[in-house]
Formats: C-alpha cells, structure tokens, sequence
C-alpha cells in the first residue's frame, strides 16, 4: 500500500489521475475503519489533509462554499449561522472527537445512504464542486447519488467544495438512533425552507437505496403554505405531509430498524420538522412585521 | 514509510511503518506509548483520543502518514512529572476509575472540555463526553470527576 | 482480646484504588499494552459458517508468505484438543466440523499483524455447509439432530416444591424473550506468551481465573500445569466474558512452535466472536394468586440458548431456576429450565448470570399480577416479598437478612424527578427528534434476588498469603493471591482488609498469578467474600505468629510494636479459606441447600417515552440494595452504578442479532452500549444488614443492580405506552408496532 501525500489540490489531481485506485482519505472515519478491520485494501490511500485548499470556505452574499475537508466542528461553529441545517445534522454525527475530523466530503464520497448530512444537502439545493485534471464540475446534490454507497464521481475525480445557498428560511433536521448519542440513523429527515422562492426543500436518509429529495411532499408544501401571510399549519396538512414523505421512501429491514418502522418514523418526523420549521417561520415574519 | 512526529514535545521518528497502520497503532507499538487504549479500532469508544495539532481525535482514524509533522499530545503527556493533571487526580479521587481502560480517552477528553469551557454546566459535560463509552462505572463517577476537576 | 489499632484506609473507609493513578496517568499495563523483545503476533482464522463439516484445509500458501513464522491447525495441538470450564467439549482448533461461526480453525505469527492477516487469508479450507440448529425448543425436546455425543440438552434442571397442581383464583400468565447480550468489555481479547528454554511457558494473560485457565491450557499443550505459569496483566473489564479461554492456549501454541514470544489481540469484531455471551431466554410463565394478590403457585417453562459448546451453561440454568421465582414467598413451585446446544454463538457467564433473564419475567410477571388484581406494583410485591427465615423453592431457608420490603419502599419513597428541558434530555437526544411532542413519562419498580459464590456443591475457595516485615523501619505486609482484580476494586478491599487486621498502613499486593493456589473465579460476586475471607485468615494467622513472638495476646497491636517485635524477621503465612458448603441440587425435584448466600436489589426507573417513535429516555433510576457491610462505600456505589448501566442496556438497546446462526451485529456501531447522555443520574440507598455466616457480614454486591434495572425500565416503558412488551431489549418497533 502507497501513502499519497499531495501539499495542493493540483498535486492531488495529478495523483488521483495517475492513480485513480488511491482511496482519498481525510478524517478517515469511514476509510480507517476499513484498514482496521481488513475490510479493504487499497493500493494506495492520498491523504487530503494537507491540502489547505480543501479546508477553507468562503461566502458571499447568497452562496456559502465550504472545503471538502472541512471538519464538521469547525463547519458548526464557523458556518453554523448561515447553514443552520448543516449545523444540526452535524451536530448528530458521532462524537466529539470524530465531528473534529470528519468531513462532508467524506460524507459524500461514502455515499452511504445513513449519512448525516446528505438529507440537508438535498433540502438546501447544495452543489457538489469535483474536479480532475480534465477540469471541473459542478453536480447538485440531486444528482450525486447513484446507488448504495455509489456516487457520480468518476475515477479520476475528487470533491473539491461543497455549495449551499445560505438559508433564508428555517432548516430543520431530525434523526432517528436507538441510542441517545452517537448513533448511525436508522432514518432521516430535513426540512429547508425557501421563503425567497416560495417552497420548501425536503430529503430523507437512510430510508432508500439513496438518499433523497421527497418531490411530491415539496409540492404538496407549494400548494399548502402561504408564504405571504402565514398561518399555523393544520395538523391534517403536517400528517399529510408526513405521509407523502413516508412513501417516497424505499427502506429495507436491517440490523438498525424495520422498513416498516422507518417509514412509521418518517411521516412523524417530518410532521414534527415541517412544525417546527414552519412555526418558526411565522414567528420571524411576525416579529419583522 | 518513515513518518515524523512531535509527540508529548519530544521529536519522534518511526520507519517501516505500513500505510495502513493508524496513529494509534504507531503509538501503542512503535514508540512504546500505549497509553492510548484499542477498545473499538473504529471511531466508537473514544478510548484512544489524543491531541493532534491540539484537537482531540480518535487516534485509530488517523492513518499513521496523517500524522506526519504533526504534534499529538497522548495521556502519557498530560501530568507534570509524578503530579498529575487536575483531571487525572480528580478521575482518581472521585472514583471514576474500575477497570481504567476507557479513562485515557475519557482525561483527554475531560481536559479538552475544560480547556474550552471552565465551568461546563452537566449537559455540557455529557455532550462532550458521548464519544467516550465507559462499561463499568455507568458515568456517575465521571460525572463527579469532571466536575470536580472544574472546581479545582 | 486481639485488638488492631485502627488505622486509614481500613475497611468501611473510601481508600483509593493502588492502581488509580497508573490507570489515569495511562501507565497500567493491559494485557494489549505488552511488548517483548522479537515478539510476533499470533492471528486466528475463524469459520464463516455456524456449521459446516471441514473436508481439507490447505496451509501451503499461507506458509509462503514472507514474515510468516508458523502456521497451525488441530494437528498442531500438542494435548488434548479439546477443552471448556465445566465439562470439556471445545476444540482448541476444529477438526473435521464447526458449530459455530467464528470458531477457531487455523493460527498464524508473524512479524507484523498485516502479514499475518495476509498469510491467514491464504489458507485454504473446504466446507461442506450443514443448515444450523438455531432453535432452542427444539433442541431441548429432540427435535433437532444432535449436535454433541450426548444429545443437545446440556442440563436440564427440575423444581418442584410445595404441593403440585394447585390452583389459584387469579391467574396470569406471560411468553418473555431475552436477547443475547454481551460483556462488550472495552479491553480486548489479548495477551502475551513466552515460551522457556525447558519447554515450559508463561502466559500474561486478562483473565477472570488464573488456575482454570491453566488447568484447561495444561490440557491442551500435553504439559504439567506447573509448565504453564500465567501472570496476571491488565484487565480491561470482564463481566463474565473472560471466564472461559479465547486466545490463551493459541499464543501458547504459537510461542512453543516459534520459540518466540507471541502477542494475540483480537480487534473488536474478533471479540464478539472471540467470547461467551449471555444466553438468550425464551420464558413461559404462569402465576396462581388469591385475589388480594398473594401468590399461589408459580409454574415456569425456562429455555437458555447455550449455542455451540457449553461454557457454563449447567450453571447458568441452575440459576435461573432456583432463582426463577424471585425474591418472593411462593408456596408451590414447579420450574423446569433447559440449556441447549445450538449452532449459535457459544454462551456463557455474564453478569447476573442465569438471573437476569429470569426477573425479566417474574417481573414482569408481577406486573400482571398488580394489573390482574388492582394493586399497586410495589404493593402487590412488598405483600409477597421473601424475609429473612423465608423458604426458597429449592426447600434452603434463608438465614440472613432478606430486606426486600425495606428496599422496595425506599426506592418507591424517593421525589420524583422533574422534568427536563434541554435537547439532551429527551428521547433522542441532540438527534432532535422531539421537542416534547409524544413524550410520554412512566414509572417502574423490579426487585432482584441473586446467589453469591459458586453453588451446587461447587468446593469455592480461596488462597491468601500475607507476608509482614519490616522495610527500612517501616512495617509492610504484602498480600498474594491469584484472584483476579478485573476493574471492581479487589485491589483496594485486599489494602483495607490488610490494614484493619494488621494495624499496617503500607499494603503491597503482589502480582497476581499461579504460583500460588487457586483463588477461584472473579465472578458471581464473589471475590470480597472467598479472598476477602482468606485474607482475613490469613491476616489473623500473621497477627497469630507475631503474638506467640509478643508472649501475649491482649496488647493493641500497633505498627511501632509489630517493628519491635518482628526486627528482620518475616512471617509468611498462606491460608486456603472456604466459605459454608453448598449441596447438590437433587436431579429430580431441585430440592437443596444450593447456594451460600443471596444478596438483594431494588430499583426504580423513571422514563420518557417518545411514544410515537418509540424512543426511550431514561430520566432517572434509583437504586436500593443490601450489601451487608460496605468494606468500601464509593467502591459499592461504582459497582451498583456500573450494573445499573449494563442492565439499562439491556432493557433499551443490547442484543447481539442473529440471522441462521450468524452475527448480524459485531461492531460497537451496531452493538450499542450506553453513553454518557443514555444512563440517567442515579439516587441510591446502600443497606447494611450483616450476614452473620460472611466475613465482616458482607454480602456480594456486583451482580444484583444489573438484574433489577433491566425489569424496572421496561415497566416504566409499560407504564408510559400501555404495551405488554414481553422482549428486551425493547426497540422502537415493539413500541411502535412496526416489527
């Protein structure tokens, strides 16, 4: 096995083109567990976290882009304000120790379908930035999911950046764990609403093969919420709601939950989010009137 | 592969160390610290958390080739000669340790917290300590020694 | 009068453990910490299948790859191959079949642990694949094919006490499932041998019993036990699971094959496969009562799934069934309780031992009964609650204090907790699943009653040497023993023992190992009580010896006399100390003096439930429990705080999965355990109600808070959501009804 050690992300596209098999690690919280367990062995691993590029972020007035390798905790307390979403799914990651080294790259190149942050992704209409040395792309999140843990990323590529628009709207993310902590989700939901835009972006994880956006339960919220004088939700259109969620999703039985009791626990926590998200909504349009 | 590494303040160099070992790895076996204990190997326990570059880290996430030029402070580095740190001493005097193999994790995670936030109010404290997992003493004692450790 | 000068840190203060600050400053040394000159590490090639008969394994690529040093299989076993604590029936290594997977089938050394992994993946075995037995009924009743010579029933244990066939006004009766959980102690699997020049060896090993370890590798090497000399290293926890051999005789085999030293540790995959776990239960139980609650007969179906070889099995099932009614007077008893071989992983010790699974249902069975007949559930227990003088059904009296009612009413007396509002306090956590939606509260009770020691007319002894000298004017006594100190504090109680006999402030416990006799099992909270009571003896046969020296017996001895009198002389005394013995259970009613003594807990458990998503919080538990005398207060609240957690994971959140035999869940991602925002803050009372047949009146204190919290969460989790929940653990399915 080979230890890649690119200092600029040109060097790491040089690399990853000569050596599309090198694995790209940053807080190796998926591939370390990998290693340690002989659950794989790559030819070579390039190492990402001396590529300062991949760490920093930058924002504009609309548009938040932060680095691949940017660990969650700095993105909750350096972006948390203007990615609220992002910050509480999180801080739902693991621990402590592993949110100071994972990253929503690493998210995103694992591609599991219990990753944290991929449901606020979706919602908040994020766009994944990759490059190679054949150049750049950019892919909204809505097409970077292919499969379980299958991406769009081709051989040669690496997730450069990450881009959200910052929100305009309250953002909610909730997920389901059978431990009060460190938990892998048994399913997820979040909720990001676009008040500019009149809509309301939707995801749910660990429910379907992929993570995904809920289009049908995003449109029922365009027919139902009235953006200009907003009203409390019935508790009908939340149930409703939950229940577009509930089949959108695919769920399969495994060791972390019944597909049945996802689906169960999907419609509930997007009834509870779109709640709270909307509840909080009409509180900020109150208090600027 | 060599790999450097400035750990407690002294400068080490390791070779032949194979790209798949972690950090935990080249400091339990290689350069004679194990201090830092291998509960789990995958990111679960907490009980091989060290500083790096003055983050705490699970040490067995970190590929040895990571930690290259960098400086990680492990629980052997935390006490002053024969005294120890205040959350060490308070760890004992509370009775937070049985069997003593998650308490490693469990001080430097301690420590970092209260690096950070003096007097941390208890969920502060159980926040912070949610990747530390203990089997024998239900947390109650931890609880106490941090608290402890605050006040001292 | 042979009077001691009291001293610190004698018995009944909170001494410090000796080994604290070691362990703080990360400088004790595990059994995973060890390193030697040119030392190798040993790897295990484990079945893929629960069963399967082996046709050919092929070594010849393995022993090709550089670095490699050995490689072995069942040929190599220089012994017997064959081994198990209670009767032996595990290969070291399989022959021609495996019953479970994991089992160990080929061993490697190399110079690094990834050329040994590589070379491992290079042996070759054939399999012929057989359909595992994973039902545990038909396994008891023949309808399985036999997995041993013997047949699968590994014991089968009848009580039958009182009048038969009674019958009752009010009767309740309940189907119970228990989940198979596991020790998950957090040091692994690991230890270092090293093999002499005479062909002997040295193990320095994490065990729970130095001298059944070697009894068994002696075995299996072909050598005297006095060629297998083990050492104690650090144990990072145990609860059962280190009773039985995992890697022990392999680092053996591999250090005598390569005359060089070999460390083995297992990762944490490796361990749940690399253990016993508990034996999952499937309980039938019927309760006869009068309609004012008090019962009339118990009758219990108790089936424990042993899975491929026995471990302790035969004991486990004694347990449960003479501890199957609970800490209750019941006038007709009729239990039957069987442990079966299956293809599923081996089970063993854990914490609780055979009890555990039995409270879940007799206390839940309690419940019923309180429905059943209007009453309160501490009401219908305290009216049926065993005191001291009761009758077990096993027909022993209890001879010491049984203050089950007292405990149940302190911890039904306790406030109520209020109700939390930060993040962290609901069901879900910072995973922000409810802001109080659905959150329903309940309260639940379970009492516990539990043996202490080995049982069944098991000889349970100990041996204790004390040696007392003087050491640059200084008076030390050093304490040998080979009892094992797993992380519960052996270490400190030996120091306080020690300084309240001898008057001595200085305490050294040497390391633990066998060149000296037998001490018996760290388990079934026995270890204050048997080496507790030898070195009590062995203590006042030094105090013997320096009082011949004095002339008389009735100064108070104080360290400046025991320096005049000993000047450079040493008295070493060793004692072998057994407590009362216990009897053989009669094979066809059950009826004997079985146990030495039975200790007692209660709980209560506050919870929130999300009652929609079927998430637990539990806010609160309070604990009551007699210990007879508490040789080290803090120590006892670490052991009833510690058991608490592990029986809270039990109740919410431990099970090792199954699928045909197979592991669905061995990794601490999907094996959960509780953290620090899981287990709740805990109000406890600690009894002392001396047993006068114990030492000092102490009674065993770590196993019975495990058995109780687990019954008393899932009432309160009944309570707040109405469900029956007849399974732990309880997952948000069962509360949701979504299975």
């Amino acid at each position: 096995m080979e230890f890649l050690r690119p200092v600029s992300l040109g060097e790491a596209l040089e690399m990853k083109a000569a050596r599309p098999e090198a694995v790209p690690i940053a807080g190796g919280t998926d591939v370390m567990v990998e290693l340690n367990f002989d659950h794989r062995r790559p030819a070579a691993l390039l190492d990402l976290t001396r590529v300062a590029e991949l760490a920093e972020w930058s924002r504009d007035d609309s548009v938040v882009t932060f680095g691949a390798a940017l660990p969650y905790t700095r993105l909750i307390n350096e972006l948390g304000t203007d990615l609220p979403g992002l910050a509480i799914a999180s801080r739902t990651v693991g621990s402590p120790q592993i949110r100071n080294r994972g990253t929503v790259g690493g998210n995103l190149g694992a591609a599991s379908p219990a990753g944290d942050t991929h449901p606020v992704l979706l919602a908040s209409d994020a766009v994944v930035e990759v490059a190679s040395a054949r150049g750049t792309r950019s892919i909204p999140a809505s097409e970077f999911y292919l499969g379980v843990k299958r991406n769009a990323l081709e051989p040669d590529e690496l997730i450069t950046s990450i881009r959200l628009p910052k929100a305009t709207g309250p953002q909610q993310f909730a997920k389901v764990g059978t431990r009060n902590a460190m938990v892998i989700a048994v399913c997820s939901f979040a909720i990001s609403l676009h008040p500019n835009e009149s809509r309301a972006g939707a995801a749910i994880g660990s429910a379907a093969p992929t993570p995904r956006r809920v289009r049908q339960a995003e449109d029922f919220l365009t027919e139902v919420l009235d953006w200009e004088s907003p009203q409390a939700l019935p508790d009908s259109a939340k149930r409703r709601f939950g229940e577009l969620v509930a089949s959108a999703a695919e769920p399969i039985d495994d060791v972390r939950g019944s597909a049945a009791y996802r689906k169960h626990a999907l419609a509930v926590l997007a009834r509870r989010a779109l709640g709270w998200a909307w509840d909080a909504y009409r509180e900020g349009e109150r208090s600027c009137a | 592969m060599r790999v450097n590494i400035t750990v407690n303040g002294e400068a080490r160099q390791v070779d032949d160390v194979w790209p798949g070992e972690s950090l935990l790895y080249v400091l339990r076996e290689r350069l004679g610290l194990p201090g830092s204990k291998n509960a789990c190997e995958q990111g679960e326990c907490g009980s091989c958390t060290v500083y790096m570059d003055g983050t705490p880290v699970c040490a067995c996430l970190v590929a040895a080739g990571q930690a290259e030029g960098r400086e990680v402070r492990t629980v052997e580095g935390l006490a002053s000669g024969d005294t120890l740190d205040r959350v060490q001493q308070a760890f004992v005097d509370a009775g937070a340790v049985q069997c003593g193999f998650c308490t490693p994790g469990l001080v430097v995670a301690a420590h970092d917290l209260l690096t950070r936030t003096p007097q941390p109010s208890d969920p502060e404290i159980r926040e912070a300590l949610a990747g530390n997992l203990c089997r024998c003493t239900g947390y109650e004692k931890i609880l106490d020694a941090v608290r402890m450790a605050a006040r001292s | 009068m042979t009077t001691t000068v009291a001293t610190q840190g004698g018995i009944g203060t909170n001494a410090q453990r000796p080994d604290g600050a070691l362990k703080a400053r990360g400088e004790f040394a595990y059994s995973s910490d060890l390193w030697h000159e040119d030392m190798v590490w040993g790897v295990t090639l484990r079945s893929p299948h629960p069963y399967a008969r082996i046709t050919s394994i092929d070594i010849t690529e393995a022993l090709r790859v550089p670095g490699v040093q050995a490689v072995l299989t069942h040929e190599d076993v220089p012994g017997t191959n064959i081994y198990g604590l209670e009767h032996p029936d595990q290969p070291v290594l399989a022959e021609d079949v495996v019953r479970y997977q994991g089992e160990p089938v080929a061993l490697v050394a190399a110079d690094h642990p990834e050329t040994a992994r590589r070379a491992m993946k290079r042996i070759e075995v054939a399999y012929e694949v057989l359909p595992p037995v994973v039902n545990t009924e038909d396994a008891a009743h023949g309808r399985a094919e036999p997995l041993h010579p013997n047949g699968n029933v590994v014991r089968h244990v009848k009580v039958r006490h009182g009048p038969q066939d009674v019958r009752a006004d009010v009767v309740v009766t309940g189907e119970y499932e228990v989940g198979m959980q596991d020790q998950a102690f957090l040091g692994p699997e690991s230890g270092l041998a090293v093999p002499a020049d005479d062909g002997s060896v040295d193990l320095y090993i994490a065990t729970q019993w130095l001298h059944a370890d070697q009894r068994q590798i002696a075995v299996a090497l072909g050598l005297p036990p006095e060629k297998v000399r083990l050492t104690l290293s650090g144990v990072g926890g145990a609860f059962g699971g280190r009773e039985d051999l995992s890697m022990q005789v392999h680092a053996c085999m591999l250090a005598l094959r390569t005359g060089k030293p070999v460390k083995m540790v297992y990762n944490r995959e490796e361990s749940f496969y690399g253990h016993v776990h508990r034996h999952p239960a499937r309980m039938y139980y019927e309760h006869g009562a009068t309609r004012n609650g008090k019962i009339v007969y118990v009758k219990a179906r108790i089936y424990l799934d042993g899975g491929a070889y026995a471990s302790s099995t035969g004991a486990v099932v004694a347990n449960a069934a003479t501890l199957g009614v609970g800490p209750y007077d019941v006038p007709s008893v009729t239990v039957d309780c069987w442990g079966v071989y299956t293809n599923n992983p081996p089970c063993g010790a854990m914490r609780g031992f055979g009890a555990v699974q039995a409270a879940f249902a007799y206390e839940s069975q309690m419940d019923r009964l309180a429905d059943a007949v209007g009453l309160d559930p501490v009401e219908v227990r305290i009216r049926n609650a065993m005191s001291e003088g009761a009758v077990m059904p096993t027909g022993q009296v209890v001879d010491s204090p049984a203050p089950v009612v007292e405990l149940l009413t302190l911890v039904r007396d306790k406030p109520l907790p209020a109700k939390g509002n930060d993040l962290t306090d609901m069901p879900g956590g910072v995973s922000n699943t409810t802001h109080g939606e659905g959150v329903v509260r309940g309260v639940g009770y379970g009492v516990s009653i539990k043996n202490v020691g080995f049982s069944d007319s098991f000889d349970d002894y100990s041996t204790v040497r004390v040696r007392l000298s003087v050491i640059g004017g200084q008076a030390v006594a050093s304490v040998h023993t080979a009892a094992v100190e797993v992380g519960q504090g052996l270490v400190t109680v030996l120091q306080q023992i020690t300084r309240t006999e001898l008057g001595v402030d200085v305490v050294t416990i040497e390391p633990m190992d066998t060149s000296i006799g037998d001490a018996g099992s760290t388990s079934a909270s026995r270890q204050t009580y048997v080496t507790g009571g030898a070195l009590r003896a062995a203590c006042a046969a030094v105090r013997a010896a320096l009082f011949e020296r004095i002339g008389h017996t009735d100064l108070p001895l104080d360290h400046d006399k025991i320096v005049e009198v000993l000047g450079t002389d040493v008295i070493d005394e060793v004692v072998e100390w057994r407590h009362r013995p216990t009897y053989r259970l009669d094979p066809e009613t059950g009826q004997g003096n079985a146990h030495v003594q039975y200790a007692f807990a209660a709980h209560r458990a506050v919870v929130d439930v999300d009652v929609e998503l079927g998430l637990v919080k539990v806010v609160e538990l309070v604990c009551a429990q007699d210990v007879g005398k508490a040789i080290n207060p803090e120590a006892v609240l670490g052991q009833i705080q510690g058991g608490t957690a592990q029986g809270l994971g039990l109740a919410v959140m431990e099970e090792i999965q199954l699928a045909d035999g197979k592991i669905r869940n061995p990794s601490f991602t999907d094996y959960l355990i509780p953290t620090v925002l899981d287990m709740p803050p805990m109000v406890i009372d600690v009894l002392e109600r001396p047993d006068p047949h114990a030492p000092y009146g102490l009674r065993g204190v770590g196993e019975p808070p495990t058995i109780s919290s687990t019954p008393a969460i899932v009432a309160a989790i009944r309570a707040a959501t109405g469900m029956a929940l007849t399974r732990v653990p309880v997952r948000p399915e069962h509360i949701t009804e979504t299975s």
